[in-house]
């Protein structure tokens, strides 16, 4: 296996490594707050990517200066910018369901719950 | 049960990303086909258009405003949200 | 109904926290407000800003206590800003109509100036009005999550 073709593209492994973390962390764990824990990483690992497919090497921040022409895409940041936003409020709505949730059942583990039910 | 297949499923899709890595263009390739007309035209014309410095500012505020308007919505409804499961209404 | 503390009297943080906390709490709003009105110039931006005005009232429950924050700034009018901040934003859009031009094509409002300049003036309201949403958003998430710990 080539290192240079693993090593030029390592921050799409990177990314794909906690996808797959992200992945499995939400099918197989069964406690929801686990499952968000999953979601979380899952959508840090698509922020990376884009952020990454932005760079240009030897390339400057996208914020005009004096005396520098060449810039990074800024349009991948404005996207992410919207994606970490909309993140948080998934976030913050689903575990204020998980808080109703256990005071109303008292657990938060999936197969207890559908035996509640 | 449940950890077999979801050990089979991670493998498979880890299958699909090597496929996909392959295919993707090198970190910081200047040729990326990110790098479009559509980032000249923000790099080029951001300034005199939109007379922000901060080209992400000047495309998030500006250029793409509706989007940033529908985002500060989620925010909101989030909010209101919240409100809505905690608050403890008069009547209960 | 009897709220209990989370923090008791005598479970309270150490002098040096609350000390340090104190002093350092109005210069985090400062740079809060350095970071929003900046956004055009330098990294930042509405959202940004509007986090960390967020986490200076979350730092002062942690370390003081809730009904402490709550008396600074109260669930109502958080609500109340929380609605204000997106109408900043909208009522932008509905005066670029009402002057001539679409909904938030900033440069057609009557304003003595240059066109790239009331696109400036335009993003940095647009950006106050998303500011203040995330902050009063950001604080009742904790007063609210927070507070329905407490009452049970």
């Amino acid at each position: 296996m080539p290192l240079e073709w693993i090593l030029s593209k390592y921050n799409y492994w990177i990314s794909a490594a906690l996808m797959l973390i992200g992945f499995y962390t939400m099918i197989s764990k069964k406690n929801f707050i686990k499952k968000i824990i999953g979601m979380n990483i899952f959508q840090t690992a698509i922020i990376l990517f884009y952020i990454s497919i932005s760079d240009i090497e030897n390339r400057a921040a996208p914020i005009l200066v004096a005396g520098k022409s060449d810039y990074v895409n800024p349009l991948p940041h404005v996207l992410m910018l919207t994606a970490i936003v909309v993140g948080v409020s998934t976030t913050a709505v689903a575990l204020s369901l998980i808080m109703k949730i256990y005071k109303e059942y008292g657990t938060i583990e999936e197969d207890k719950l559908l035996e509640v039910r | 049960m449940i950890r077999i297949f979801s050990i089979v499923s991670l493998i498979l899709v880890g299958i699909v990303f090597i496929y996909v890595v392959d295919d993707m263009p090198d970190f910081g390739d200047p040729k990326n086909p990110t790098n479009n007309e559509i980032y000249e035209r923000y790099v080029n014309k951001s300034f005199e258009e939109t007379g922000a410095p901060n080209m992400v500012t000047a495309i998030l505020a500006s250029y793409r405003g509706y989007d940033t308007l529908g985002e500060t919505t989620v925010i909101f409804t989030a909010g209101m949200a919240i409100i809505l499961l905690f608050k403890r209404w008069k009547d209960e | 109904m009897s709220k209990k503390k989370i923090i008791s009297n005598e479970q309270r943080e150490s002098v040096i926290v609350r000390t340090i906390s104190r002093i350092m709490i109005p210069f985090i709003q400062l740079f809060g407000l350095y970071v929003i009105i900046h956004g055009e110039t330098s990294p930042g931006g509405g959202f940004q800003g509007g986090v960390i005005m967020g986490t200076s009232i979350i730092l002062l429950a942690i370390v003081f206590d809730l009904e402490e924050a709550e008396r600074r700034i109260s669930r109502k009018s958080l609500t109340a800003l929380m609605s204000f901040g997106l109408l900043i934003y909208s009522g932008i859009g509905v005066l670029d109509m009402l002057s001539g031009g679409k909904y938030l094509e900033y440069t057609k409002l009557p304003l003595p100036l240059p066109a790239h300049e009331i696109s400036t003036l335009s993003m940095l309201g647009v950006e106050i009005g998303i500011g203040i949403t995330v902050m009063a958003v950001i604080i009742l998430l904790f007063f609210y999550m927070v507070g329905d710990q407490n009452a049970t």
